[in-house]
């Protein structure tokens, strides 16, 4: 088998994916319209809040949607497209060229198998070997992903794992068969904060490991800052902010995003910040929105913004802000009518404290 | 990742808590046994893999054992009696409608059979049709179960639709038409457990149906097929033993019933023909002279209940054996 270019280049591409959900009560729009690649060994982060269709997006890109869901648009990897591939088609990508790692470690591993039976299970799904041998490679990706004692684990079962501990046995799995690519699907909510940090850690030997690119889908954005080269922001469906996580986490450019900043403790800077909230909630996805869907959160929300759905603009382009130019040049692209203004403002001067007690914090 | 060298599990585990290095400290216990630990929920697992804890659990039930030990006793003194007792259970004596005795412990009936003999074939003999039974009637309610459970759909409502019609058109009434018609052409023994194995494997394929549409939902099925296992894999690798415990003891249940029914085909003339004996057909024979010759009435109705009873004894130890909710034990 020729080796892929792994140096360079896209392997993988989603165009304008749309995914409809047809339920008994008529149509759910999860997914509006996503264009978004990934390079080799590239960390692209997906954030957004619950119901924005982070998770959906992975999901079709794997047809690992139920038969309700209506999915346009194009995936493609490697230059091939899958999307509408049939179960005998994609078996043979899955797992060995995409792998995916699911959010609850508590659930997504089989209760009747030993750990190392389901590593080596998924060793053989793909390729010829005896299951001593797929064993012994379980027992060295368990010690990759820093399980202790791994000879004596491995013939231990799930429940005999802490959570954190299951979700390196999940990355084991992913990692089994050498992908080229990894979803995670917010590998880290289900887990205790400071177990967090451990399976990041093994996450990213594993990307060493197998030089694969990640496609991390997440709500935690420390997560992203640490973990991420660029970072797409999720709203209603639809991306409203892709940059380099330096263009999104320092300039960005759409009143969603410094929102969502603006809500994170901070703990790396001194000045001390009350925590900033977005007021009122996501909308229904039930009917597609008129105008911005996030017109009526927003603190800049004029007239244009309830009849017009701003596209993803360039950043920088019309001359006025911080992100100006070098904006532009490294693709940092924001859904916003006001988008350069947003740039450069002060989260404080756009959303509310969620707590009273500022004199105290300001004093 | 730090390790913190030189300290036991205990310490350890302390310092993890309160610095800041220990915050990335895998909590490594060296090697000794690290299931040990009671987890934070005072509750510990049994550190046993799942068939040594269901063993475990069977032998420690007392009814389960006692089941398992008669079963097991009228499985082997059958063979045995059927191999070593003077008397085989086609054998004619000259001693007619005899009570028990020292040479006839269960007497004779009214042309000299022994009926020891019998009583111990016939219990063989529902044995062997049981278990066929179970067999059949398991890998074909499975079998359709585990389709109409993991395709649903079409599938689904194609195959239970077929599963009601069969439910509906009572049992017996198939029963003895087909095994009129049966008996009539062969008197082997299989074929008869073969008919009421069609006729039972709807209740298995129930209880597995709904055990896959739960099943299927599950995160680790998802799991597997992002791994990109075929259909064929997940069902029979990965959702299949974790149904086991419901098939397994609906197994048990479909033995103790299949002999229930043969017993009644067979009073009824339907089941096994002379010269073959099975309980049924004993106590059918026995039933005209219960108030004469008692005997040959109340033996084989003694055995048929000693051994059904026996068999779910097993199938009851077996279900509370199984039961995930009894996996935890106070530390």
């Amino acid at each position: 088998m020729p080796e892929p270019d792994r140096s360079s280049g896209e392997i993988f591409s989603v165009e304008n994916l749309t995914v409809t959900f047809k339920t008994g009560t008529g149509d759910v729009y999860a997914v509006r319209g996503i264009d978004f690649s990934l390079a080799s060994h590239e960390v692209l982060g997906i954030v957004g809040e619950s119901g924005s269709g982070k998770s959906v997006t992975a999901m079709a890109t794997m047809g690992l949607l139920p038969r309700n869901a209506v999915i346009t648009g194009s995936v493609r990897y490697e230059g091939r497209s899958i999307l509408g591939l049939s179960e005998k088609e994609l078996a043979p990508i899955r797992g060995a060229q995409i792998a995916m790692i699911f959010q609850d470690p508590m659930t997504s591993l089989n209760p009747v198998y030993t750990v190392g039976w389901q590593i080596a299970e998924a060793i053989r799904a793909h390729q010829d070997v005896s299951k001593e041998e797929a064993t012994k490679k379980a027992v060295a990706l368990l010690q990759t992903v820093g399980i202790p004692n791994a000879e004596a684990r491995v013939s231990d079962y799930p429940h005999e794992f802490s959570g954190g501990m299951r979700q390196r046995v999940v990355i084991a799995i992913a990692m089994a068969n050498d992908p080229t690519i990894i979803l995670a699907d917010e590998p880290t909510t289900a887990l205790d904060v400071t177990v967090q940090a451990q399976v990041l850690s093994s996450l990213r030997t594993a990307l060493e490991q197998t030089g694969a690119a990640l496609l991390l889908i997440t709500h935690d954005l420390g997560v992203i800052a640490g973990f991420a080269d660029r970072v797409l922001v999720m709203y209603a469906g639809r991306p409203v902010e892709v940059g380099t996580a330096e263009d999104v986490f320092y300039r960005p450019a759409m009143p969603y995003t410094h929102g969502l900043l603006g809500s994170l403790p901070r703990l790396d800077s001194d000045e001390r910040q009350p925590l900033r909230q977005i007021p009122g909630a996501p909308p229904s996805m039930t009917a597609e929105p008129v105008g911005c869907p996030f017109a009526p959160r927003c603190p800049l929300r004029a007239d244009i913004c309830e009849t017009e759905e701003p596209p993803l603009r360039p950043v920088g382009l019309s001359g006025n802000g911080a992100g100006e130019a070098v904006g532009a040049a490294s693709g940092h692209v924001a859904a916003c009518h006001f988008a350069d203004q947003v740039v450069g403002m002060p989260v404080a001067s756009m959303f509310p404290a969620t707590s009273v007690d500022q004199e105290e914090v300001a004093s | 990742m730090t390790e913190i060298p030189g300290l036991s599990p205990g310490e350890e585990r302390l310092r993890i808590g309160t610095t800041e290095a220990g915050m990335h400290t895998i909590p490594s216990v060296g090697p000794a046994d690290p299931r040990s630990a009671p987890d934070s929920s005072g509750l510990a697992e049994e550190s046993r893999g799942q068939l040594a804890t269901v063993v475990w659990r069977f032998i420690h039930s007392p009814m389960a054992i006692t089941g398992l030990a008669i079963f097991a006793f009228l499985a082997i003194s059958s063979l045995l009696v059927g191999a070593f007792w003077h008397y085989s259970y086609t054998a004619i004596t000259n001693t007619l409608n005899a009570p028990p005795s020292w040479s006839h412990p269960m007497g004779t009936n009214a042309i000299g059979g022994d009926l020891f003999a019998q009583v111990m074939h016939g219990t063989l003999q529902d044995i062997e049709i049981a278990l066929t039974v179970a067999v059949v009637a398991t890998s074909l309610g499975t079998l359709i179960g585990a389709t109409a459970g993991f395709y649903r759909g079409k599938t689904d409502t194609l195959l239970m639709r077929f599963v009601d019609l069969i439910l509906v058109i009572p049992v017996l009434a198939i029963l003895i038409v087909l095994a009129n018609k049966v008996s009539k052409e062969s008197s082997d023994w299989f074929y008869l457990a073969l008919i009421i194995g069609l006729v039972s494997w709807t209740y298995v394929a129930r209880l597995v149906r709904a055990d896959f549409l739960s099943l299927r939902e599950r995160d680790f099925v998802e799991a597997s097929r992002a791994l990109g296992a075929t259909n064929r894999r997940i069902i029979v690798r990965h959702m299949l033993p974790n149904a086991f415990g419901p098939i397994i003891v609906n197994a048990t249940i479909t033995v103790a019933l299949s002999i229930v029914l043969e017993s009644t085909l067979s009073f009824l003339g339907l089941g096994i023909q002379p010269p073959n004996v099975s309980l049924g057909l004993l106590v059918d024979q026995g039933q005209d002279s219960a108030t004469t010759e008692w005997w040959l009435f109340v033996f084989p109705v003694i055995f048929l209940v000693i051994l059904i009873l026996s068999i779910f004894f097993i199938g009851d130890g077996l279900r509370e054996a199984l039961d995930p909710r009894k996996s935890r034990v106070r530390a």
